[in-house]
């Protein structure tokens, strides 16, 4: 006698209509493990009340300091289910059943007693199933096979009900791969593998199967009876891929970075880019990097970056204005605070440089390393992270050459800085030679800064990073 | 002296629970481990991993490791109420959660700490701290030491060298203590002292206790000779050999999975974010021009997060809107002074651009920013 019953898995959300009507209502009465359809689990089963062990050394009682449960959550034996606490002791309680949970006796910080109901679960009454209604249509096949199950190798993970599911479908365990914690095998795996081997039963889902890259079993291609159709219907589900959505609520840094942007969206964008030989200043670098070292100091490019900028500023400070909410005023900024674009575990952060018109590059590459120091160990102070006017953001250190960088408001210019390349140029006498090119990517506010604006102080902080001797000219 | 025969064992890390791989000890009732890094975060996880990996049944282990400088908080305990946070950060002290219970203590290399292992129905505090306590007489016979029934160790009854703590699994326990050889006294009383006022919580409190090093007593005593004395009483009791086994925290292939344990320890949810549900209640006394303002703060912090913020504020000191938006880019962001400083300043990019503004906001901001 063959026994039909109505599969429903966690992982389908409807059944055609005609599926269903095969399920014959007379069957109903065969096999009590018979379930009407339903979205939720059916409250049939028995509810266990869960005491609370002994916990050892003469306690009888203890506080309830966490619940890692809730009512209608599901368990699996070996779960943990609540932090307790007792005189320096900190003990977690597991289930012993698999069920769902139904009540929870106590809440934080309540006393529990040893030896007194802890939980409610609700387990099923033919112990050892799961609760939920996941039961299995088998193609009519008789089954020579024992239903013993043979473990091969070493012990596979599986709770009871999980156990009792493959022996009832005639699975081997360790045919199965499972993937829940520790390799676990899950409910989902067994169904996964029954599908496999039933082929076409399962209807096909709306949603197109995600493959999963880590866990590799065997391609299993479409089941054989596939092959009497003409048009060949992707059906089968090879990989199983339990991975869900998540969903985070948006905080943080995070949350700092979407305000910024959304007020720069206020701000009519251009985009100006040009490439830098930096040949000779790597040059100079190289020479001064030692120097800056005996003073305890890490010499990067930025300081130099930082101190053409407020030179090409001093010409054009424009760059370092602000225009007013209403657009009815610009104000010219006396400081040139200079941002610099930081990426830090918790995001992007943007400390700045207060008043490199009065710095050399040598008291910038102090702050820098200040800056660097506190930003990585998250203890920038509000004053760091504010009042700054133009913004550098050094994208090339990871990557990259063109950019299209976004201005922070209340600024209206920033600058992105591509990595050097060593790249074939010519020189004046019309020779190839290895030069050391860096892009940058200059955005500016439309509404006060025009493109020949953004253009001369580009060609200006340019010149002086081409030829650093002529910094030197200009320095104050 | 460094294991030499795992590298030719197999090890199965998806089997839990394995009968022993070969190269712990198998023919022996315990094993004494040591540590031989000193971070703190490395070897509370190895804690973690024998408590989860290892079957007690025949063996029980006794692992021996000294952290660099730490505050370590029990499993649900705050650190706001239990520390001095900003001092943590000045000094580069690191702060941990462990997963036993108990309260807050200092470490640094002065410090030994001392893990018992055994299964769950073997869990014995005061045996183990008995064992201590036999061993220091046998170092040194005219020690005042003993155990009281708080579980702690006193010297000269009334100065503590050692705190305990215990961690209870389904099938396995722990309970590990500390030992004071010759730690930094000074660092320890500033850093355990929280300037806190006005924190409400059901957290664990720790019971301050004076302390005293052994050092003190003896000056000849290391924590070389401490830890050798006791790995030797264990290794009697147990009827081992005297043989401490040194592992190395960071060997993923000894103890696989022991970086995501680590990871885990230093991250803002675990280290923070278990703190049980508290309250801030204080008053903000910042000096405005030629007066100081009161101003009050009622603040709801659940998984270390702000819940609920209030701040009560002379009316039109701040633009309406500006306050709302403070109140709201606090609310569902965490009670931290990086993340914190990181949204004031962003609000500030995003309003007016009035410099009498911008100085009140920067005072309510650093104020806000100190309670964190």
């Amino acid at each position: 006698v063959c026994i039909h019953r109505v599969r429903s898995c966690s992982s389908i959300r409807f059944i055609k209509s005609k599926y269903v009507c095969v399920f014959d209502k007379s069957a109903l009465k065969f096999s009590h493990q018979q379930r009407l359809f339903r979205t939720s689990p059916v409250s049939c089963g028995q509810i266990v009340q869960f005491k609370l062990s002994d916990i050892g050394e003469g306690i009888t009682e203890v506080t309830v300091k966490e619940w890692y449960v809730k009512e209608g959550d599901s368990v699996s034996q070996f779960d943990s289910i609540c932090e307790v606490q007792s005189d320096k002791a900190s003990v977690t309680i597991t289930s012993r059943y698999d069920g769902i949970i139904r009540k929870l006796h106590y809440s934080i910080d309540d006393i529990a007693f040893v030896g007194k109901p802890l939980v409610d679960i609700e387990i099923d009454a033919s112990k050892g199933v799961a609760p939920e209604e996941d039961v299995v249509e088998t193609p009519p096949m008789s089954h020579e096979e024992h239903t013993h199950q043979e473990i091969k190798g070493h012990k596979t993970l599986a709770t009871p009900a999980v156990r009792r599911l493959a022996m009832e479908n005639n699975i081997k365990l360790s045919e199965v791969v499972g993937t829940g914690k520790d390799n676990r095998i899950l409910k989902e795996d067994i169904l996964n593998y029954l599908a496999k081997q039933t082929g076409a039963i399962l209807p096909p889902s709306p949603k197109a199967e995600m493959v999963s890259p880590v866990r590799r079993t065997e391609a299993v291609p479409a089941a054989p009876k596939d092959k009497a159709h003409k048009i060949p219907v992707p059906v089968s589900r090879p990989i199983a891929f339990s991975g869900k959505d998540k969903t985070e609520p948006v905080t943080g840094f995070q949350k700092a970075m979407v305000k910024t942007m959304s007020a720069a969206l206020k701000i009519p964008h251009f985009g100006y880019s040009d490439e830098v030989d930096l040949t000779q200043l790597v040059q100079l670098r190289e020479e001064l990097k030692p120097l800056a070292e005996i003073r305890g100091v890490k010499l990067s490019f930025m300081p130099f970056f930082i101190k053409a900028a407020s030179l090409g500023l001093l010409q054009y400070p424009i760059l370092n204005a602000s225009l007013d909410e209403n657009c009815q005023n610009v104000t010219y900024k006396a400081s040139h605070n200079i941002g610099v674009a930081m990426d830090t575990e918790q995001g992007l952060i943007v400390p700045n440089v207060k008043n490199v018109q009065v710095c050399s590059v040598f008291d910038i590459a102090v702050e820098l390393n200040r800056l660097q120091s506190l930003g990585s160990a998250g203890q920038l102070g509000t004053s760091d992270l504010t009042g700054g006017t133009f913004t550098l953001s050094n994208i090339g250190t990871i990557g990259g050459t063109y950019a299209k960088p976004v201005i922070l408001p209340p600024e209206v210019a920033i600058g992105a800085l591509g990595k050097i390349q060593v790249l074939p140029r010519f020189n004046g006498k019309g020779e190839v030679f290895k030069a050391k090119i860096m892009n940058v990517s200059w955005s500016a506010d439309h509404r006060i800064i025009d493109g020949a604006t953004m253009a001369r102080f580009s060609n200006l902080w340019k010149s002086y990073l081409e030829s650093p001797a002529s910094m030197l000219l200009d320095l104050k | 002296m460094v294991l030499q025969s795992f590298k030719n064992c197999l090890w199965l890390p998806c089997v839990l629970r394995t009968p022993k791989a070969c190269f712990w000890s198998t023919a022996s009732g315990g094993l004494i481990i040591q540590s031989v890094s000193n971070d703190v975060y490395q070897n509370l996880a190895v804690e973690d991993w024998i408590h989860d990996h290892m079957d007690l049944e025949k063996q029980q282990i006794l692992f021996l490791w000294r952290n660099s400088p730490a505050v370590v908080i029990g499993r649900h305990q705050n650190p706001w109420q239990e520390c001095n946070l900003r001092l943590l950060r000045q000094r580069n002290i690191k702060l941990a959660r462990r997963k036993s219970g108990g309260g807050t203590v200092y470490h640094d290399l002065g410090n030994i700490n001392l893990t018992f292992f055994t299964t769950r129905k073997k869990y014995e505090r005061m045996g183990n701290l008995k064992l201590i306590v036999k061993a220091l007489k046998a170092l040194r016979p005219q020690l005042d030491v003993h155990v009281t029934d708080r579980f702690d160790i006193l010297l000269d009854k009334q100065y503590k060298i050692s705190g305990t703590a215990a961690k209870l699994g389904r099938t396995s326990a722990y309970h590990h203590c500390t030992l004071l050889c010759n730690a930094d006294k000074f660092v320890l009383s500033s850093v355990l002292k929280s300037p806190y006022k006005g924190l409400k919580s059901n957290a664990t409190p720790s019971v301050p206790a004076s302390v005293k090093n052994l050092f003190e007593e003896d000056a000849s005593l290391t924590t070389e000779m401490l830890l050798d004395a006791i790995a030797k009483e264990y290794a009697v009791q147990h009827q081992i050999d005297h043989h401490i086994t040194l592992i190395n925290p960071a060997d993923e292939t000894l103890l696989p999975g022991i970086s995501s344990k680590t990871k885990e320890l230093q991250t803002w949810e675990w280290v923070y974010g278990k703190t049980p549900k508290f309250s801030v209640s204080t008053c903000l006394n910042m000096p405005y021009k030629d007066s100081v303002l009161d101003v009050k703060v009622n603040m709801d912090v659940k998984h270390g997060r702000i819940e609920v913020c209030n701040i009560d504020l002379p009316e039109q000191w701040l633009p309406p809107g500006l306050y709302s938006e403070l109140v709201k880019s606090l609310t569902g962001s965490k009670f931290c002074p990086n993340e914190t400083t990181a949204l004031v300043a962003t609000l500030l990019r995003v309003c007016p651009q009035d410099n009498e503004l911008h100085s009140r906001w920067s005072l309510l901001c650093e104020n806000m920013i100190r309670l964190m």
